[in-house]
């Protein structure tokens, strides 16, 4: 995007801005909101979470891999234990289901050993190596050459987009302003001492905005920021591309477990293993590329899934697949979280390669990010009326019956099935689209609501919320579109009906 | 909770609801009802505005629409009740089903008898997995026809239909008619899977390049589809390298197969048949939970609509019947099964007593084309018991055979009837 004139204006003033609304940047704004200050969080999407946040493996990991001495060793342990609570805190699913590395051979069996040594070193708590017995009495469809497995009680499961949605949401009730389809385009950087410059706010399409911190939290285009700023680190920023089958709830001989086969030195393998809301997944592969935006399915990544998937059990049949997709993760580091001030600015704070486990490190992120940003001199004064506290949406589906017909009463539109295999309503769908942290394409709606991922795959919902969109944000349903610029459904009104008519 | 009684109702109101509905009342049940989850009667009917309908039943060539019109007026002469913009949450082996709708709120309708018409629904592009992209632009080609008949609006300009299934098919003309362009319609298999007549009118007489036994393999485009690359396929359907081509175009239909809607049927404990993905039926449209009847396409899936009134009008009967404690029980004791080249037969199982009454007729579709005369042969415990000629058989059309008293004696004793195709030497 060229820096027109007109994004050189400035528009307003903060004391932090945050460049990058996926789960790490959505969670540093919930953190710092809980100080007096005036905070703006911006993403080039229109919607949070939509890079790596909103396509991953969904594993909260217990810690026992990343190496001992490492930022990202120390920030995952912590992360882990201020996980759930966090969770709790802002109404967002997860499962405490424990982790499960398998070995298959007795040469596996000793890369536990080194796991089990690494993750204890480290502190994390309960890990046990058990039988190959045992690991097939826990999870029967498991293959029966199992010779043992790592288990890691504290790992488990959760929902990172819906996490990203309600930790921006609850910063947002908090005081932040959220500006979405606002992309950082360069920095505004001013002189400051003999060895530092000032990095003193951003340029965006929708103009200039000052700051005394800036945090740079973006994903797969972390490289492009510091260029920008020419930081260099000595590795590559690649984008790691992972494919992942999804399955029906309903599957028979579904893995209700999650199980990791034993790890490469490049990747934790190919994972068989549930989500937090009960469906089995097969993922991710690890494939690298330089284009960051290339979220196609590789007909050779299934394959390799459907091989791996299969060490870990044999018995695994490749039918009643709801899904195929591909999310994008940051690859090519030198496996470790940077996360700091570069020395030759002032007011600038860098986050690059937040890879697996990111989601689990993500509030010990947040707390490290808070003490580099008072090292910046931003005074931190609590606010009275914090409120940490986010309460979701009701859940059409989840709802008694009882439950279900008081709300209808209170809202008729929760009476109006839109999506009938995930029975997500018109009330839930209107909801999200004026939410605090709205949804107003077709994919945010898909993301928070489920609508759209079931059996029909969005065949009986797609016109009744192209219909909806345009109804609740004004907007012809031409101009109604599914996850970003120019992915609109509709291209005219057909030849005898009138707009509108 | 709103909570009523009824002697029959009827879930759907497409053709098979419609006519289940009409059967009920003139079979002598008091109240009826039909829920729709849509806000008019007539189900997929509507959006079908296309000719074609009819030819059976009427002797006339109806729309759609019109065709649901002559079945929504005579449901609403004998007095069925309908229950429209609601949808049906849960229905319990006990014949319980708990709907919601924005008026009423909860409804919870004790039924005596509960007939399934909830049809069928589109394969989807998940279970096929193909590889690529997932951008605006990919539709099921029913989908594709609700937003141009019902909302008026156009989904792409230049398209590509994966599968030759009759709405692909008619889809294709219709798109055209609207000024779009049908670049591609390709079809996995050696043939096309809709009707002949469908493949005439719509596809050949509209310059539509078809090719057989290609499919897409990747899907380009980011935002909005920008093309799709389809191959060759060998004889067990996977891609031959160096055939590919890539097509530019903005939207790609689905029209892959249907599948009948039983989710509700399962929360029942109505057992299904993996085959046809519907419940298992007798001669009376009997599922095996008593007094839960089901008809037409979540049956297993028709290619005329007519059969599906026909299949209604049976199921409605009995459950009336039912209903009204005139018939209650049943003596399900004769299997049907599928012999060379047939895929399924409906019913699957039947009370021989029943055609001591009155014809009775075996609904199949073969595994396999044959484009030459075939014998259909029906046997019983190896025995034949009729058998007649057809011209051609296709997996794309049904095949019916009658059975009437007279063939009671040849089945009466015994333990299993099969239907089979045999090419005539």
């Amino acid at each position: 995007m060229d820096i027109k004139e007109e994004y050189k204006e400035v528009k307003g003033k903060y004391d932090v801005i945050i460049i990058g609304a996926g789960l790490v940047g959505s969670i540093i704004a919930r953190r710092l909101s809980q100080y007096e200050l005036d905070i703006l969080l911006i993403d080039k999407e229109p919607d949070v979470g939509t890079g790596t946040s909103k396509a991953n493996t969904a594993i909260v990991h217990a810690g026992y891999d990343s190496p001992f001495g490492t930022l990202r060793g120390k920030l995952v342990v912590k992360g882990n234990r201020m996980f759930y609570p966090m969770c709790e805190e802002l109404d967002v699913p997860y499962k405490i289901t424990g982790t499960y590395v398998v070995a298959l051979t007795d040469e596996d069996l000793k890369t536990l050993e080194k796991l089990m040594e690494n993750g204890r070193k480290k502190g994390v708590p309960g890990l046990e190596i058990i039988s190959g017995e045992e690991m097939r009495r826990r999870e029967p469809l498991v293959n029966p050459e199992t010779t043992g497995a790592l288990y890691a009680p504290t790992g488990g499961v959760s929902d990172p987009f819906m996490l990203t949605v309600a930790a921006a949401e609850n910063a947002v009730m908090n005081g932040t302003d959220l500006m979405l389809e606002t992309k950082a385009l360069d920095f505004v950087v001013e002189p400051f001492s003999l060895h530092k410059k000032k990095v003193a706010g951003v340029v965006t399409n929708r103009g200039t905005f000052l700051a005394d911190v800036t945090i740079a939290s973006a994903g797969l285009y972390c490289d492009e920021l510091m260029e920008k700023l020419d930081i260099k680190y000595d590795f590559y920023v690649r984008a790691r591309k992972g494919e992942y089958y999804v399955f029906d709830k309903a599957k028979k001989g579904s893995v209700h477990n999650v199980l990791f086969p034993c790890p490469t030195p490049v990747t934790k393998g190919i994972l068989v293993t549930t989500t937090v809301h009960g469906n089995m997944l097969l993922g991710p592969t690890a494939y690298e590329l330089k284009d960051k935006e290339d979220t196609s399915v590789r007909a050779e990544g299934l394959a390799e899934l459907r091989e791996g998937a299969k060490r870990l059990v044999p018995s695994l049949e490749i039918t009643d697949v709801i899904r195929v997709f591909a999310g994008l993760r940051a690859g090519g580091f030198l496996h470790d979280f940077i996360i700091e001030a570069p020395a030759k600015y002032w007011g600038f704070i860098n986050l690059a390669g937040i890879e697996s486990p990111g989601m689990a490190s993500s509030p010990a992120i947040a707390e490290y990010v808070e003490n580099l940003v008072r090292e910046q001199g931003l005074e931190l004064r609590k606010k009275k009326d914090w409120n940490p506290i986010r309460v979701g949406r009701p859940d059409f589906s989840e709802l008694s019956p009882e439950e279900q017909a008081i709300l209808i009463e209170k809202d008729p539109r929760y009476g109006r099935i839109v999506c009938r295999c995930e029975t997500v309503t018109e009330g839930e769908i209107v909801a999200e689209i004026h939410s605090p942290v709205p949804a107003r394409t077709y994919d945010a709606l898909k993301r928070r609501t489920w609508l759209g991922t079931g059996r029909c795959q969005g065949g009986f919902d797609t016109p009744r919320v192209i219909e909806i969109l345009s109804r609740e944000l004004g907007i012809p349903p031409t101009e109604v579109i599914k996850e970003s610029w120019g992915s609109n459904f509709l291209t005219r009104p057909t030849k005898d009906v009138p707009e509108g008519g | 909770m709103f909570e009523k009684q009824y002697d029959v109702a009827v879930i759907g109101s497409g053709p098979g609801g419609l006519a289940a509905a009409i059967a009920a009342k003139e079979a002598g049940a008091q109240d009826v009802v039909v829920i729709e989850r849509d806000v008019e009667l007539g189900g997929i009917l509507l959006q079908c505005i296309h000719n074609g309908f009819g030819s059976v039943i009427f002797k006339e060539d109806l729309t759609g629409p019109e065709y649901a019109y002559r079945f929504i007026d005579q449901a609403r002469e004998v007095g069925v009740e309908a229950m429209m913009d609601t949808f049906v949450l849960d229905l319990t082996p006990h014949r319980e089903i708990y709907a919601i709708n924005k008026r009423d709120g909860m409804v919870k309708i004790n039924a005596r008898a509960v007939v399934l018409a909830m049809g069928c629904r589109e394969r989807p592009r998940g279970a096929l997995a193909i590889p690529g992209f997932r951008p605006a632009g990919i539709y099921t080609a029913g989908t594709a026809q609700r937003l141009v008949n019902i909302e008026g609006y156009m989904p792409g300009e230049r398209f590509v239909i994966l599968g030759s299934g009759d709405i692909g098919m008619i889809m294709a003309r219709r798109l055209t008619f609207e000024g779009a362009k049908v670049e591609r319609m390709l079809e996995i298999l050696p043939y096309i899977s809709g009707l002949k007549r469908n493949y005439v009118q719509c596809v050949l007489d509209y310059n539509i390049p078809l090719q057989l036994q290609r499919t897409v393999i990747d899907i380009k485009g980011r935002n909005r589809v920008e093309a799709v690359v389809s191959a060759q396929v060998d004889e067990h359907w996977q891609p031959i390298p160096g055939t590919e081509e890539t097509i530019p175009c903005d939207t790609l239909l689905l029209s892959v197969g249907l599948i009948p809607e039983n989710e509700l049927s399962k929360k029942a404990g109505v057992e299904l048949n993996p085959l046809t993905g519907g419940p298992y039926v007798d001669d009376t449209m009997q599922t095996n939970v008593p007094g839960i009847f089901a008809a037409g396409n979540v049956v297993h899936v028709y290619d005329l609509v007519d059969w599906v009134t026909k299949a209604g009008l049976l199921a409605g009967r009995h459950a009336g019947e039912y209903a009204t404690q005139r018939r209650t029980e049943s003596d399900r004791k004769l299997r049907v099964v599928a012999g060379d080249n047939v895929h399924h037969v409906i019913p699957e199982v039947l009370d021989p007593s029943d055609l001591e009454r009155e014809p009775l007729e075996l609904q199949f579709r073969v595994r396999r084309p044959v484009e030459a005369p075939v014998w259909v042969k029906v046997e019983a415990d190896g025995e034949l018991v009729k058998r007649k000629t057809e011209r051609y058989v296709r997996p794309s059309e049904m095949i019916m055979v009658k059975l009437s008293p007279k063939d009671y004696d040849k089945v009466a004793g015994a333990k299993k009837l099969s239907v089979r195709v045999e090419e005539k030497g």
